[in-house]
């Protein structure tokens, strides 16, 4: 070894603590426990569905219509939350509709921010005419609303599971790659992208090595909060018939069906919304939490 | 004299702009020898940087385009070859440290995974030797216990140690020319003399020709062995560093000499340049100095000065020195 050491070695004192314990991140922040344990016992149920669910969700018992809640008057042990207008059981399709929105919500999120992060990286990495052509493709796409889309693609090619994964990715990309882009614009003004330039790097290696590593924060947090808009868009859908067909529990449907009884029989509308509303709140304080810890800007302290 | 390692020849690049054409590098030629220092001093904006990234062929584009002449690197022509081929130049023959230590490192990957990137882009090694290089190498620029800092993330540096990160990668190869543009200007005073030294040793350990971009001249003194000041885009004077101290030939490189402030001088003002660095975008038709110079004759403002040998290897361009 020729260690050596040149000129003015004693610049600086060995630092016993440098490495992992001091790196930033996750840790010196408290957890968001509520919100994780929230997202925790929804996944948990969707993996489980077939151990933990109580009955057949698709089941019918037309004998059992429209069954209050447990603690109501007239409401039994055997249908803890109810039952629907055909006596299927309400916490089964829950639990069974947690698999199908959390699925759709995660796959879905996941094919957006791939492309769109593909689409981000390149165009602010290029710039000039690709950014320029790739931009206005993302503003195009951008103005369409989701909803139509969808409906759209319901009605022409049905409504399934797969139609709407793609009809919501089709157009949720797009804020990736606004975002992405964004971010990479800074980056390329930085001195080690023009370092991995004189260091001999191609542009794949540049966009891979340096410019998407220093994106994924970002991308993790967008990916966070997006998971909770598809999963209401996905409801939307499937509210309006155009999204996961029946009989498949989904909550969207499950309002849909309960709606025309919300004076009678509230329960069927509201507990499928109840766990909307529950594990939305959980992405979109998972996100923020999230957002508030990786932001670059707290990172140093 | 032993043959250049580089050897840039009337090197021309253009920038258009909606201004108009911007003659970044207008003619430039020198050569440096192998563990020659050369410095290129000029004010900002008079194509220092734009010289160095010509070299590299990284001028940004479409705005800049080299329009002619020659770089060679060790006989080989480096403007005529392929993106591809120049990836593999860059880096493992010319290495090129950059103004800010502060951005000059990714900051999302570890200072070993860094330096260890950097030699997996030129050698195949397997990760045992990986490692033991990247101590050495970081070893080599006088970072203390090397091993704890390769797991540091480069905002657990100081810039004085960043910088010494980057001069550890850019010696990985190590590499025939080494780029420095202005490495030492964010540094604090201390560091720099430091860093100065380390980057003094490393050329002579590797016996590196180097190009040392700055506007400081007490630099130039203490490290290059030639000068060449820019102006305008145009090397306007070029010569051993004792010849261009001692007796420089152009009025404008005398004024740089005269703005370096120096102790128990009792002159209640700096010198300073008169006027302002010209409009590149509209130079005059003669000398680009014309404007600015004290001893301006008709001749300059007419007709641009051809290059005037002073022996020594030391030339101007001045009509001032034209022969009688």
């Amino acid at each position: 070894m020729s260690a050596e050491p040149a000129a003015g070695g004693a610049l600086a004192q060995p630092l016993p603590a440098i490495g992992a314990a001091s790196r930033p991140g996750l840790r010196g922040r408290r957890l968001p426990v509520v919100s994780l344990s929230i997202i925790a016992v929804f996944v948990l149920v969707a993996l489980l569905a077939n151990v933990v669910s109580p009955a057949d969700p698709e089941a019918q018992t037309l004998r059992n219509r429209f069954k209050p809640p447990a603690w109501e008057a007239g409401g039994s042990r055997q249908h803890v939350l109810g039952t629907d207008g055909l006596g299927r059981d309400l916490l089964a399709r829950i639990i069974w509709g947690a698999r199908v929105s959390l699925t759709a919500g995660v796959l879905t999120v996941l094919l957006a921010s791939a492309f769109g992060a593909a689409v981000g990286l390149v165009a602010g990495y290029y710039g000039r005419r690709v950014d320029a052509i790739l931009m206005r493709i993302t503003d195009a796409t951008m103005s369409f609303p989701v909803i139509l889309l969808a409906l759209i693609l319901a009605v022409t090619v049905g409504p399934s599971f797969a139609n709407v994964v793609v009809a919501i990715a089709v157009i949720l990309w797009a804020r990736y790659a606004r975002v992405i882009r964004g971010q990479v614009l800074t980056l390329m003004e930085l001195d080690f992208i023009t370092q991995a330039r004189i260091a001999g790097a191609s542009a794949s290696r540049i966009i891979l090595r340096h410019l998407l590593p220093n994106t994924l924060n970002t991308l993790v947090v967008l990916i966070t909060l997006q998971v909770g808009y598809v999963i209401i868009v996905e409801a939307s859908l499937s509210f309006l018939g155009a999204g996961i067909p029946p009989p498949t529990p989904a909550w969207g449907s499950m309002i849909a069906e309960g709606r025309d009884f919300v004076t009678s029989a509230w329960w069927v509308s509201v507990f499928p919304g109840l766990a909307i509303l529950l594990v939305v709140l959980a992405f979109n304080l998972l996100g923020d939490w999230l957002r508030d810890t990786l932001d670059p800007k707290l990172r140093q302290l | 004299m032993t043959a250049p390692v580089i050897e840039v020849s009337d090197l021309r690049t253009h920038l258009v702009t909606r201004w108009g054409t911007i003659k970044a590098v207008d003619g430039v030629s020198f050569r440096v020898a192998e563990g020659e220092t050369l410095g290129l001093v000029g004010e900002s904006g008079s194509g220092k940087s734009m010289t160095c990234l010509s070299i590299l062929r990284l001028v940004p584009r479409p705005a800049a385009r080299i329009l002619g002449g020659s770089v060679l690197l060790d006989g080989e022509e480096l403007l005529t070859k392929s993106e591809r081929e120049m990836q593999r130049i860059r880096g493992r023959k010319i290495a090129m440290i950059l103004q800010d230590p502060m951005s000059s490192l990714n900051p999302v990957f570890s200072v070993g995974m860094q330096v260890r990137e950097s030699l997996v882009q030129h050698r195949g090694l397997s990760r045992k030797a990986l490692t033991e290089r990247a101590l050495d190498l970081l070893a080599a620029v006088g970072i203390s216990s090397p091993a704890t800092r390769l797991s540091a993330f480069p905002h657990q540096l100081s810039g004085g140690m960043r910088q010494r990160v980057v001069g550890a990668m850019a010696i990985a190869a190590p590499p025939r020319l080494l780029i420095a543009d202005e490495p030492t200007t964010s540094l604090d005073l201390t560091i720099q003399a430091q860093y100065l030294r380390l980057l003094k040793e490393l050329q002579e350990r590797h016996r590196l020709a180097m190009i040392f971009v700055t506007h400081n001249l007490g630099i130039v003194a203490k490290i290059c062995d030639r000068v060449a000041v820019m102006y305008a885009g145009r090397i306007v004077e070029a010569g051993p560093v004792a010849a261009i101290f001692g007796a420089p030939a152009h009025p404008y490189t005398r004024a740089l000499l005269d703005s370096v402030p120096r102790l128990g001088e009792s002159s209640e003002w700096l010198a300073a340049i008169e006027g302002q660095p010209p409009d590149l975008a509209a130079l005059p038709p003669g000398c680009a100095f014309a404007p600015r110079c004290p001893r301006v004759m008709d001749r300059c403002r007419a007709e641009a000065p051809p290059e005037f040998a002073g022996g020594a290897g030391h030339a101007s361009r001045c009509w001032l020195q034209a022969p009688p």
